[in-house]
């Protein structure tokens, strides 16, 4: 296990460089002069060059670029043109919020998807398999913010049963935390729970049919210990695989769902950066979220191979 | 393996089992169809059958709930929610449809070099999962933010995050065909590289690619929705579906069908696409998995 | 039936199988009684439903397929009218069953100690240490040849052989009265096969435990089988000792079977088959099943035959042996 563990780290690395590389090359992408783009077109001559010297824009690519990486493996991403303070400090100000969102998240799309998932595939064919099915299709098309705002609307602003957003820290009141974030983490969910229960379904029905199912019955086990350890602990490996990559999605709509919910997360920032072209919160805030996602992978990679031993001999 | 040996897209004419009967028969294709053939119909006519100019407002009728005058209601300047509505499918549509095809072809060529030439496969993966580091959402919001607000952009960023997955099922397909025998045989017989690879290779691992497409189409649809609610989408006034649902945002007490009926739309095209997609996997291969997002 | 013999084992009586409550049917009044410590063989071709045979007396029929009527006499009761719980109980505990293909019977995600556990803790209340020294016991009953480290193996560490004496080993975990074995060896190698048979012979032996034997290779059926059930299209259509079937074969399938085995002294020349195929599922010809493929039917052939005695302890389901004989001359 040892050694799958250091081949997994190895091959992270090239994968870490093209992605420092390319968010660094963000910048390049810029039509025309960056500085003016942050700056409105009224700004003077010397405001330009002030925001260009911040940025590095003179200095040769090179040297800029050797200059960044200094950085940034340092930790410091740099300064953020529109709040003047740090874009580290500014990012892990505000991660909490963004971690505690995507983490309820993906509780809820677990446990909710799977338990669909099982429950559909044991029911194959009947009602409840139809039903889940549909619910899961529904889930998978809608649209995130939008959900999202309905959700306010009918059970924050009509019912009142939850606030209609922001967010309250969880070591100031753990309860209130959960209770704020209760209706974002459901709707940022949705779509993952629609694919989680679609997946499992079709995983958890290749495995029932399989011929060490059988045996488990032969052997006069109990029906629901047959479907849960023998059937979802197989069913569940290739969804282990997928979950890392579920991950990102919700990191991504993480984003948005905090532009809606207006919490003071990662996701506002880095959409507050894009509105205004506050270019060094959007490259620091990319880097972070891809470094989570590839550290996520990694971890789910590991948990993989925990589970299944047949994976470590690849 | 047998994953990419099943009927090629054209199939024998003649035979009662064809690929269009089947597919035909297909509860999910079919009602799929019927509903992103409805609103694409809208979109096409939207022009024609619109009954107000989506873009002029009118004061008088400020936030009029939904009645026989104005289908959908009207929204804080007066205008039509179903005009624009429709204008607005016409503009999603046409992005969505734009990144299917780009991603597509893109995917295509990404995908068959990385999977037929083994050098470049390990590079241009490593530079695939780089890409696909970034949550898809956020790419194309990054992109289309540096790129400006267009159409155009917002159709190259979107590709842009969609292109890694579509490109490694590609190659997936690319790596499974370039094993089987008769490739092996072209290959003895002379046949140059770019001949085995568009007469045998891409010709057999069109299936996936297909399926994937329409997942991307509905993506696209999604996305794109997204990028303008945020604001980085088109620019006003177009009447895109995330413009009209940010504008009824402030309004959702007072009348929400400004953000309950674009949103229902994108519900239906979507899950259209998705029910063609479903169905067309199930026909075409029902041993594929493949995600829709 | 049987003559005067201790008292059945397994007393199976008119059982009828099928597709869903009213489809096609798989087997039809399916009689047959076993002997405790008796090794009975049921040989047939693919498609006689011998394996449905096995998977309804266990009550592991896959859905739709489910039995439709007859009783099946486990000592004073009828495992078809039994609650699921107590069909759970019985499985895998007085009956166990092991399958055919050992490469994919065992749970790949499982150790064999967790596999084996799961028997004994079930059916034999044992956990922990006793538990684990039970499964070494069991590992070295079935010959396993490290034990101590293949009870902590996972099953892709261990070759086919191998992993089908896991199964024997975790049927034994219940202490069977019956093991039912569905073609336990086809799917391993010629010389394991044969391994693995003297090792159930063996077992068979010294636990006095009765053995239903599905098989289609006559060689297993030689080596193994005290008395030999014939199937064919879902009907038993002959069965007696195994001596009896192989000197005095009386149903022409049964016949045929026999003689399209190659034999190496036989010398070059046709393989003898049987003419046509198995009927398919519900397509059976009214009358004898075997009619349209047996040299020697008559009109009498379209009634479907009886099981009727052509010996002691020998019954066959065909009306040709008791048809007059042409006159052949003075010779009694």
């Amino acid at each position: 296990m040892g050694r799958y563990v250091l081949r997994r780290l190895l091959a992270t690395l090239p994968v870490l460089l093209l992605v420092s590389l390319l968010t660094f090359a963000l910048l390049w992408l810029v039509p025309g002069d960056p500085a003016s783009m942050f700056l409105d077109t009224s700004a003077t001559q010397e405001a330009l060059d002030r925001v260009r010297r911040e940025m590095g824009l003179d200095q040769p690519f090179l040297v800029r670029m050797g200059d960044w990486y200094w950085r940034v493996l340092q930790g410091d991403l740099g300064t953020s043109l529109l709040l003047n303070r740090g874009v580290t400090e500014a990012i892990l100000e505000r991660l909490p919020v963004t971690l505690s969102l995507t983490a309820i998240a993906f509780v809820f799309a677990v446990l909710i998807g799977v338990a669909a998932g099982v429950l559909a595939a044991v029911r194959h064919g009947r009602a409840a398999d139809q039903g889940v099915m549909t619910l899961a299709l529904l889930g998978l098309s809608i649209p995130e913010f939008w959900f999202g705002l309905v959700l306010i609307w009918l059970l924050a602003v009509t019912m009142q049963w939850f606030p209609a957003g922001d967010y309250v820290a969880f070591a100031q009141a753990p309860l209130l935390w959960a209770w704020h974030l209760a209706l974002p983490a459901f709707t940022l969910a949705c779509v993952q729970m629609g694919f989680i229960a679609r997946m499992t379904r079709s995983s958890m029905l290749e495995v029932l049919g399989q011929d060490y199912v059988r045996t488990a019955r032969a052997k006069g086990l109990p029906e629901p210990y047959v479907v849960l350890r023998h059937g979802l602990t197989n069913a569940m490996v290739p969804i282990v695989t997928v979950m890392g990559i579920m991950v990102g999605a919700l990191l991504g709509g993480a984003v948005v769902t905090e532009q809606v919910f207006s919490l003071p997360g990662l996701g506002r920032l880095i959409i507050g950066a894009v509105l205004s072209r506050d270019f060094p919160v959007i490259q620091g805030g990319l880097l972070f979220l891809a470094v989570i996602y590839l550290v996520v992978n990694l971890v789910v990679d590991l948990l993989y191979a925990a589970l299944d031993p047949r994976v470590r001999l690849e | 393996m047998a994953a990419v040996m099943q009927a090629p897209l054209l199939a024998p004419p003649g035979r009662s089992d064809t690929l269009g009967r089947r597919l035909l028969r297909n509860r999910s294709f079919m009602i799929g169809a019927v509903l992103i053939g409805l609103i694409t119909l809208g979109a096409l006519l939207a022009g024609v059958i619109a009954p107000y100019d989506p873009l002029k407002g009118n004061f008088r009728a400020r936030m009029v709930a939904p009645s026989a005058a104005y289908w959908f209601g009207t929204d804080h300047f007066g205008r039509d929610i179903l005009s624009r509505i429709l204008h607005g499918a016409r503009i999603s549509l046409q992005i969505g449809i734009a990144v299917a095809l780009v991603t597509g072809l893109l995917g295509v060529v990404i995908g068959a070099a990385s999977g037929y030439f083994r050098r470049l496969d390990g590079p241009i993966m490593r530079l695939m999962d780089a890409f696909m580091a970034f949550p898809g959402i956020i790419l194309a919001i990054a992109i289309s933010s540096v790129l400006g607000a267009s159409v155009t952009n917002v159709i190259i960023a979107l590709s842009i995050a969609a292109t890694p997955h579509t490109a490694r099922i590609v190659r997936a397909s690319v790596i499974v065909v370039r094993e089987m025998e008769y490739v092996e045989a072209a290959r003895a017989i002379g046949a140059s590289h770019t001949r085995i690879l568009l007469r045998h290779i891409l010709a057999n691992s069109m299936a996936p690619l297909v399926v994937r497409m329409t997942y991307v189409f509905a993506v696209a649809i999604l996305n794109e929705a997204v990028l303008s609610y945020i604001g980085v989408g088109p620019p006003p006034p177009t009447p895109t579906f995330g413009a009209i649902i940010a504008n009824g945002r402030d309004f959702i007490v007072a009348a929400p069908w400004i953000t309950v009926a674009p949103g229902l739309t994108v519900l239906v095209s979507v899950l259209g696409l998705n029910l063609l997609g479903d169905g067309l996997r199930d026909v075409l291969d029902p041993r594929m998995r493949v995600n829709a997002r | 039936m049987n003559a005067p013999a201790p008292e059945p084992l397994l007393r199976l009586r008119g059982l009828d199988t099928g597709i869903g409550p009213r489809g096609p049917l798989i087997l039809y009044g399916v009689d047959l009684d076993l002997a405790p410590g008796e090794v009975l063989g049921v040989v047939g071709e693919s498609g006689s439903g011998k394996s449905m045979l096995a998977l309804s007396l266990m009550g592991l029929l896959p859905q739709p397929v489910a039995v439709r009527a007859g009783q099946a006499w486990w000592g004073e009761r009828d495992l078809f009218t039994l609650r699921p719980a107590q069909r759970r109980a019985l499985r895998g505990g007085e009956m166990a069953m092991i399958f055919q293909e050992p490469m994919s019977s065992l749970n790949p995600v499982m150790r064999v100690s967790q596999q084996l556990g799961e028997v004994l803790r079930w059916h034999r209340g044992l956990q922990g240490a006793p538990a684990r020294a039970e499964s070494l016991r069991l590992l070295e009953r079935v010959e396993m040849p490290d034990p101590p480290r293949q009870l902590d193996s996972y099953p892709h560490e261990l070759s086919g052989g191998m992993r089908q004496r896991v199964m024997i080993a975790m049927a034994l975990a219940g202490r069977p009265r019956l093991l039912v074995a569905d073609e336990p060896t086809t799917a391993l190698d010629v010389t394991i096969q044969a391994q693995i048979l003297e090792l159930l012979r063996r077992i068979q032996r010294d636990e006095g435990m009765a053995v239903l034997l599905i098989t289609h290779d006559l060689g297993v059926i030689a080596q193994m089988c005290d008395r030999v059930a014939v199937m064919y299209a879902g009907r038993i259509v002959e069965h007696g000792s195994a001596l009896d079937l192989f000197d005095r074969p009386t149903h022409p399938y049964t016949q045929g079977l026999l003689a399209s085995r190659p034999r190496l002294s036989a010398g070059a020349g046709w393989l003898t088959t049987i003419e046509g195929t198995v009927p398919a599922v519900g397509q059976l010809p009214p009358g004898c099943a075997f009619a349209p493929r047996c040299a020697q039917a008559g009109d009498d052939c379209a009634q479907v035959p009886a099981l009727a005695p052509c010996g002691p302890g020998h019954w066959a389901a065909c009306v040709a042996p008791q048809r007059p004989r042409p006159a052949q001359g003075p010779h009694r």
